[in-house]
């Protein structure tokens, strides 16, 4: 699996979501609410990492709703949980302080390919490789 | 059996070097215990209560004879505590009456699938390697994601099964396996299949619940079951809808765990199965499903609908293996006329209990009884697991299956070849003619091995089992399910047994509750539903005599040819409530005290 999720060190995420087309939400709202009209960034958040809710809203964003801007991960953003972000539909995420860039291209690079559709890539494994896998 | 292919090969090696990486910063201090701890129990570790434990996932029950075989390795060679470990813990256990602890076994669970208790944390990464190496691995065994799917252990053989569900289970393992959206829901999440007219998977019980079916224009599907479970609050599962489409099935159930994930609830472990968002919700959550479910078809394009293709492909690998019935009987004969008149009788006994018919007249479905006098339920040795693989290689096309009730079961034996079967398990102690009956007990390993238990399972169930050892006693006393768990998260199954026990903490010690009346759902104990409590809690030391009080109710009061649940049915609680009440003799503070209750963090995933 390519690498195309961004990596935000905590230190430089300078651009907090603060400005007018950056939109940030909790990890209970409903994204078929939210009115995206003109926003560039949406902010979703894992306030423990075992809290898996903004999977699904990111999944929902980038799938069902359409959104083509950037879905950011904050909180407590840890290296072995980027590749079920990036699979979900993120492409950034502000790493937790303590997290190391370096094992995050390696936890990112492990797998070549996986059995189930995702945000990244819908067709799973047995379309896209014909029933000859 | 599923043959994987080189994709699956490659996935399970590659999840055993990430899993790899994971420890090694784990150990060198790059990767703290609470951020590994989700991770490591995704890959089936826990720490218990003096060691790890490892959780192998074995999908539906279905081993090979190789598999077995790298099982009995890491019994042999990685389930080895040090010495100082191993002293250490016998003494505090034996403060509570445990006299040894099992080294070097494998255990089977209630759940399918195969437990270690004692290997080494650092030598983690080198078991995964080696499971990978014959296509085995442990994810998902635990965590809070949709766990190792359960099946009917009769699957493809019984007689009245309708349609096969292990390539649907396999479809499905392979489509939760890593799923990046369901990997920290509210809590674990267990799946259960069964495609024959008896429910032997316990479907009821579970999160999710499906019955493969066929509607009236003769369409392949599932009825689906959700919401049930057992814990604190045991519930029966709630039928969400009659038929889904066979092909359709996957991306039903992404409906079903979507809506739980975002909804289900997280501020109170005891609350956050799907079991109790069904139940608050009601018809709300269905129709949530519903529309989640036709927004995935209309607008997702419904990705994970199964091609025919895909389901001829895995479907091929769990064609009948040939074998061939060549005229062996006579030497069967040959053999039984050797026997002793005692050993005709234990081998009729055998053959009445042990031995199941097949969807092939010629074959048999056999069970190994891996419930026996001086080993916890469930136990199996390095060279037992061994020996089960030669059975299996001799006599079974070289596979067995798990059942859910704790033993392994060989699923292709020629009727001709039972008398050697038997004669062979006979010498393996494997032969014990007690398959449904009161000793083939459900119990989880309790108090002596798991940081969650309240109390001890294995010396009850060795306390009963050595009391019925009798073999003329238990046919008498005809099919019977007894389920011991240690704690209320239930994995000795308490609920669903005829009669349920259930390891509780008062002040400090270890007491029990008793149940009556239980069911699994099974065609011999009706529709599930959760036992009853007949009274306060017993010590210990009553707990078979409680057992035999509701036993001798039964042998007393019974009509002929009455079943012990048929028979609490009919005449209700109160007639063995007053015998069990009088079974008491213990002052209360007569409980062992459990004086190493962990706080064990993984207590939270179990």
């Amino acid at each position: 699996m390519n690498k195309s999720i961004k990596l935000i060190a905590a230190d430089a995420d300078q651009a907090k979501a603060t400005g007018p087309n950056v939109l940030t939400i909790a990890n209970d709202a409903n994204p078929a609410e939210l009115s995206l009209a003109g926003v560039d960034r949406i902010d979703l958040h894992f306030p423990k990492f075992t809290d898996g809710r903004a999977y699904s809203q990111a999944y929902l964003l980038r799938r069902r709703l359409g959104f083509t801007g950037e879905l950011r991960a904050t909180g407590d953003v840890l290296v072995d949980q980027l590749q079920l972000m990036q699979r979900s539909g993120f492409d950034a995420a502000v790493l937790r302080a303590d997290q190391s860039l370096a094992a995050a291209e390696r936890q990112l690079a492990l797998f070549a390919d996986f059995y189930q559709g995702d945000a990244a890539h819908p067709q799973p494994h047995f379309t896209a490789s014909g029933a000859n896998a | 059996m599923y043959q994987y292919t080189d994709f699956d090969r490659q996935f399970v090696h590659q999840r055993a070097a990430q899993y790899r990486d994971q420890l090694e910063r784990n150990l060198t201090g790059q990767l703290a215990d609470d951020d590994f701890r989700p991770l490591r129990l995704q890959n089936g570790w826990y720490v218990q209560r003096y060691a790890p434990m490892l959780r192998v996932a074995v999908p539906y029950g279905e081993l090979a004879s190789r598999q077995l075989r790298a099982l009995a390795k890491i019994a042999r060679e990685y389930d080895q505590p040090s010495h100082e470990l191993l002293s250490t813990a016998l003494a505090k256990q034996a403060e509570l009456g445990t006299k040894a602890l099992a080294v070097g076994y494998g255990h089977f669970t209630t759940r399918q699938n195969v437990q270690f208790n004692w290997i080494p944390l650092d030598k983690s990464a080198d078991v995964m390697d080696l499971l990978a190496s014959v296509d085995m691995h442990g994810i998902q065994t635990s965590g809070n994601c949709i766990r190792n799917i359960t099946g009917d252990a009769l699957a493809g053989i019984a007689a009245d099964e309708h349609i096969d569900p292990r390539p649907y289970c396999e479809i499905m393992r392979q489509w939760s396996t890593l799923h990046p959206e369901f990997a920290f829901l509210p809590r674990k999440f267990k799946i259960a299949v069964s495609g024959a007219a008896e429910d032997r998977a316990a479907t009821s019980w579970h999160d999710v619940g499906l019955h493969l079916i066929h509607n009236d224009q003769g369409e392949v599907g599932f009825k689906v079951l959700v919401g049930g479970g057992m814990g604190r609050t045991p519930i029966i599962g709630r039928t969400i809808r009659e038929f889904v489409p066979w092909n359709q099935i996957l991306n039903f159930l992404e409906a079903v765990v979507r809506v739980y994930n975002r909804f289900g609830r997280r501020d109170n472990l005891y609350k956050a199965r799907i079991k109790i968002l069904v139940k608050a919700e009601g018809q709300r959550y269905f129709d949530e499903v519903e529309a989640e479910y036709q927004a995935i078809l209309a607008h997702d394009g419904g990705q994970h609908a199964i091609p025919q293709a895909e389901l001829d492909r895995v479907a091929a690998c769990f064609k009948a293996p040939n074998i061939t019935l060549d005229d062996t009987a006579d030497t069967a004969e040959t053999l039984l006329a050797t026997l002793s008149t005692k050993d005709q009788t234990e081998y009729q006994r055998w053959l009445q209990q042990n031995v199941k018919p097949h969807k092939n007249p010629a074959l048999r479905a056999v069970t190994l009884s891996f419930k026996r006098l001086g080993l916890a339920p469930g136990d199996a040795s390095a060279d037992q697991l061994d020996a089960a693989a030669d059975l299996a290689e001799r006599f079974s096309a070289s596979e067995v299956r798990v059942s859910h009730e704790q033993n392994l079961l060989l699923p292709w034996v020629r009727a001709s070849d039972l008398p050697a079967l038997w004669q062979a398990a006979r010498a393996l102690g494997l032969a014990r003619p007690n398959i449904g009956l009161l000793t083939d007990i459900i119990a989880c390993p309790g108090g002596d091995f798991c940081a969650l238990a309240n109390a001890r399972s294995i010396p009850v169930a060795a306390a009963i089992t050595e009391r019925f050892q009798d073999l003329d006693e238990l046919f008498d006393l005809g099919e019977i399910d007894l389920h011991i768990s240690g704690c209320i998260n239930s994995c000795g199954h308490h609920h669903s047994g005829h009669i349920g026990v259930l390891g509780v903490d008062k002040d400090g010690r270890e007491w029990y509750q008793v149940s009556l009346g239980g069911a699994d759902g099974s065609t011999l104990s009706g529709d599930a539903i959760p036992g009853k409590v007949i009274g306060p809690s017993f010590a210990a030391s009553e707990v078979t005599d409680v057992v035999e009080a509701l036993l001798d109710t039964y042998r007393n009061q019974r009509t002929p040819g009455e079943n012990f649940i048929h028979c609490v049915r009919r005449l209700g609680l109160d007639p063995f409530k007053a015998a069990a009440n009088a079974a008491r003799h213990e002052t209360r503070d007569a409980g062992q005290v459990l004086n190493v209750h962990t706080n064990s963090a993984d207590a939270l995933t179990d």
